[in-house]
């Protein structure tokens, strides 16, 4: 398959692991201040999924380990603003449109899945405009667009919106959970609990925002950032840049998928974001509010804001007992060291997001375990 | 006649007869059908064990590329037969229409069951029809029931997998649930990809052929897909091993996953089966596959193991391997 199986060569991959490993053995060989292996992170689940699916974990180890990041937006997604959208689907007459994977995310009172049993109308749609669809096809009632996802989502949401006021549709409207991923890292590395040599930059993010977004990486927090594909040449490409900037003690940001993402990323989608998004707090599981990471609606899209348009009352909600996603979502433990995993918690009964989610850490360690039992 | 199915068609009085004879009767003639008794009675069946199976089949879009509704009716049930090492002989074909499904439909779906019925070698031999309410179906069910006849000396089941026997497919897997999926939502791409629907009765009995005593076990890949045929067999308390780069995957079936977020693995079939072997005869059941026009892509994917007993394990092309789970949920297209 052109464009795919270039990024897939076999032989290629190999090749690269080898030269990753080398470096990797001479940096973990400089022992005097107690280094280990290379320790990355991925902050993207799709690239988690990807790792795994093709088993490039196990290839890289024991000299690069590869921890995944919170960049799951189905994950991140707080407890208390799932509720929000739940008591907002409870309205009677309102739909509530919305990804597929959100409607099986256990909020701190049930989930979206529960609402549509009780008889709430909760639809699951593939794209925004779907739910522009709907709108239009039930003038009388308010369709409500569950807006989550990180800067790669929220464009094609604010396209919505403004397609919305073009065709003077009175009944759309958007409840906004979008995030920034710039923030979310920072507040990784602020916090502290994880030890990390480089960061696999998000591939699609950063063709929306551009690799020199991640110029704090390097600057503010001498760590290298490499921006990469989701094919395994991609992803190797991008550890390579990583082990040898760390080697080399010379973080910069390397935009290893050129194909992709440019320095200043597109910016067509970025004036369409500012055109109807301003940046203010937002709440992430497992990190909590953290300043200047969200996206709400602006003052002149406010009669399309459903958190200003329906504002409703919720209980405060508590985390699944014994639920470790926050700790899994910061990098600080694996799946697989969370009590619950595959004994309480599986696809089939998830406790937690990161196991619903098609980008989930939990999901992809459960679905592509590596571990063959012997 | 109306060119719309009535509720008076499903009522047993003159619509019904007609619908019968006109429409069930004139396509699927043969002579114990054509008795009309309220069962099928039989003369004596050809010696072996026999078997009986059933199958019911709701897919929507009832066309779809590569098939209809009636065509998977009919190949499913003979394929249901066909993996047990039966030769089948006979279906029954129990219709549930809804009120106001067009004749011509109805017309073209039986079309499809009796050209299929030919081509497999089987007689539809006796049936049913009801009509409900216009909202109470989906346009059209249909229920078929198979009976077949296992030869002595053939007997194929999971229990019979012994460490070092070989795997096989017949084919590219995944084509029949991307096809429908490609209908059912609409997406524009622009392949010509087809279901894989067809009857394996055939190549089947060659490969039973060519390797005589030595097939242990045959599943047809169907709703799960390869993933779910191979977790069953492990079930049975052996290993599986398979090697990605080895099971074939037509180029616009990796494409639309890849698109979608997909695993072909998972994805049905409607005309693939997975053949297990003694490892001395593995070359034969290849060479038999491969000399069928239905088994030309036919592959050796893997092979049964002594270690990790229960499981599934995937070597992927960069020689890692990871464990392949039997699905979960449904296959849901990735969201950002």
């Amino acid at each position: 398959m052109k464009f795919i199986d270039e990024f897939r060569n076999p032989a290629l991959a190999r090749r690269l692991v080898e030269q990753i490993t080398r470096e990797a053995q001479a940096y973990g060989a400089q022992a005097r201040d107690g280094r280990g292996p290379v320790r990355l992170m991925e902050f993207c689940g799709g690239h988690t999924h990807a790792i795994f699916r093709f088993g490039l974990r196990q290839m890289l180890a024991p000299h690069v380990e590869l921890h995944s990041g919170p960049g799951c937006p189905v994950c991140v997604t707080a407890a208390a603003d799932l509720d929000r959208a739940i008591a907002l689907a409870e309205i009677p007459g309102v739909i509530l449109a919305t990804f597929g994977d959100m409607v099986r995310v256990p909020g701190g009172h049930g989930t979206l899945q529960d609402a549509r049993a009780r008889g709430a109308d909760v639809r699951i749609v593939y794209s925004p405009l779907d739910a522009l669809q709907a709108a239009r096809q039930n003038l009388e009632r308010p369709v409500v667009f569950l807006g989550i996802g990180f800067e790669t989502t929220a464009p094609t949401i604010a396209a919505a919106l403004v397609q919305a006021e073009t065709e003077d549709l009175p009944n759309f409207s958007v409840l906004s959970l979008h995030k920034l991923t710039p923030p979310a890292m920072r507040a990784i590395l602020d916090a502290g609990e994880v030890a990390l040599d480089g960061i696999v930059g998000p591939g699609h993010v950063s063709a929306v925002i551009g690799s020199e977004a991640w110029n704090f990486l390097p600057r503010e927090y001498r760590i290298p950032c490499a921006i990469s594909g989701f094919e395994p040449l991609d992803i190797l490409g991008a550890v390579a840049a990583l082990v040898h900037a760390a080697v080399m003690d010379d973080p910069t940001v390397v935009n290893a998928y050129g194909r992709g993402v440019s320095p200043q990323g597109n910016q067509v989608a970025q004036r369409m974001m500012d055109r109807v998004f301003e940046i203010g707090p937002a709440e992430w599981r497992g990190f909590g509010s953290v300043p200047a990471s969200g996206l709400t609606l602006r003052e002149t899209f406010a009669h399309r804001d459903a958190a200003r348009l329906f504002p409703v009352e919720i209980e405060p909600a508590e985390e699944p007992p014994g639920c470790r996603c926050g700790e899994v979502l910061r990098g600080v433990i694996t799946p697989t060291e969370c009590p619950l995993f595959r004994r309480v918690c599986s696809p089939r009964n998830p406790i937690g997001p990161c196991m619903v989610s098609s980008e989930g850490a939990c999901a992809a360690y459960y679905k592509y375990g590596e571990e063959t039992p012997e | 006649m109306d060119d719309r199915i009535l509720l008076a068609h499903g009522s047993g009085g003159v619509l019904s007869h007609e619908l019968v004879r006109d429409v069930f009767v004139r396509r699927f003639a043969n002579p114990v059908l054509n008795d009309l008794g309220d069962a099928a009675v039989l003369d004596q069946l050809p010696p072996g064990r026999m078997a009986l199976t059933t199958d019911s089949y709701v897919v929507q879009p009832i066309f779809f590329p590569g098939g209809d509704i009636g065509t998977l009716a009919v190949c499913g049930t003979v394929n249901d037969l066909a993996v047990a090492g039966a030769t089948p002989l006979f279906l029954s074909a129990g219709f549930i229409l809804e009120e106001g499904l067009s004749l011509e439909t109805l017309e073209r779906v039986v079309h499809s069951m009796a050209a299929m019925a030919q081509e497999a070698g089987v007689q539809i031999i006796t049936g049913d029809t009801k009509v409900v309410e216009s909202g109470a179906a989906d346009e059209l069910f249909i229920n078929t029931a198979g009976v077949g006849i296992v030869p002595p000396g053939v007997d194929l089941a999971p229990a019979n997998l012994r460490p070092g026997d070989v795997l096989l497919v017949n084919g590219t897997v995944g084509d029949h649930g991307i096809a429908v999926m490609i209908q059912r939502e609409g997406m524009d791409f622009s392949s010509a990809l087809q279901s894989d629907c067809a009857p394996l009765n055939g190549l089947i009995a060659r490969v039973l052929d060519a390797a005589p005593g030595a097939v242990r076990c045959m599943r047809d890949a169907t709703r799960g897909g390869l993933a779910t045929v191979l977790n069953e067999w492990a079930e049975a308390g052996v290993g599986i091993e398979i090697e990605e780069a080895a099971i074939p995957v037509r180029e616009e079936v990796r494409a639309a996953c890849e698109f979608l977020g997909l695993d072909p693995l998972y994805a049905a079939n409607e005309g693939k089966v997975v053949v297990a072997t003694a490892p001395e005869a593995a070359d034969a059941a290849l060479a038999a596959l491969r000399a069928h026009p239905l088994g030309h892509d036919a592959a050796v994917i893997g092979r049964v193991t002594e270690e990790h007993a229960g499981h599934v394990a995937l070597r992927t092309p960069y020689g890692a391997r990871r464990v392949l789970l039997m699905l979960t949920g449904a296959q849901l297209p990735r969201i950002c």
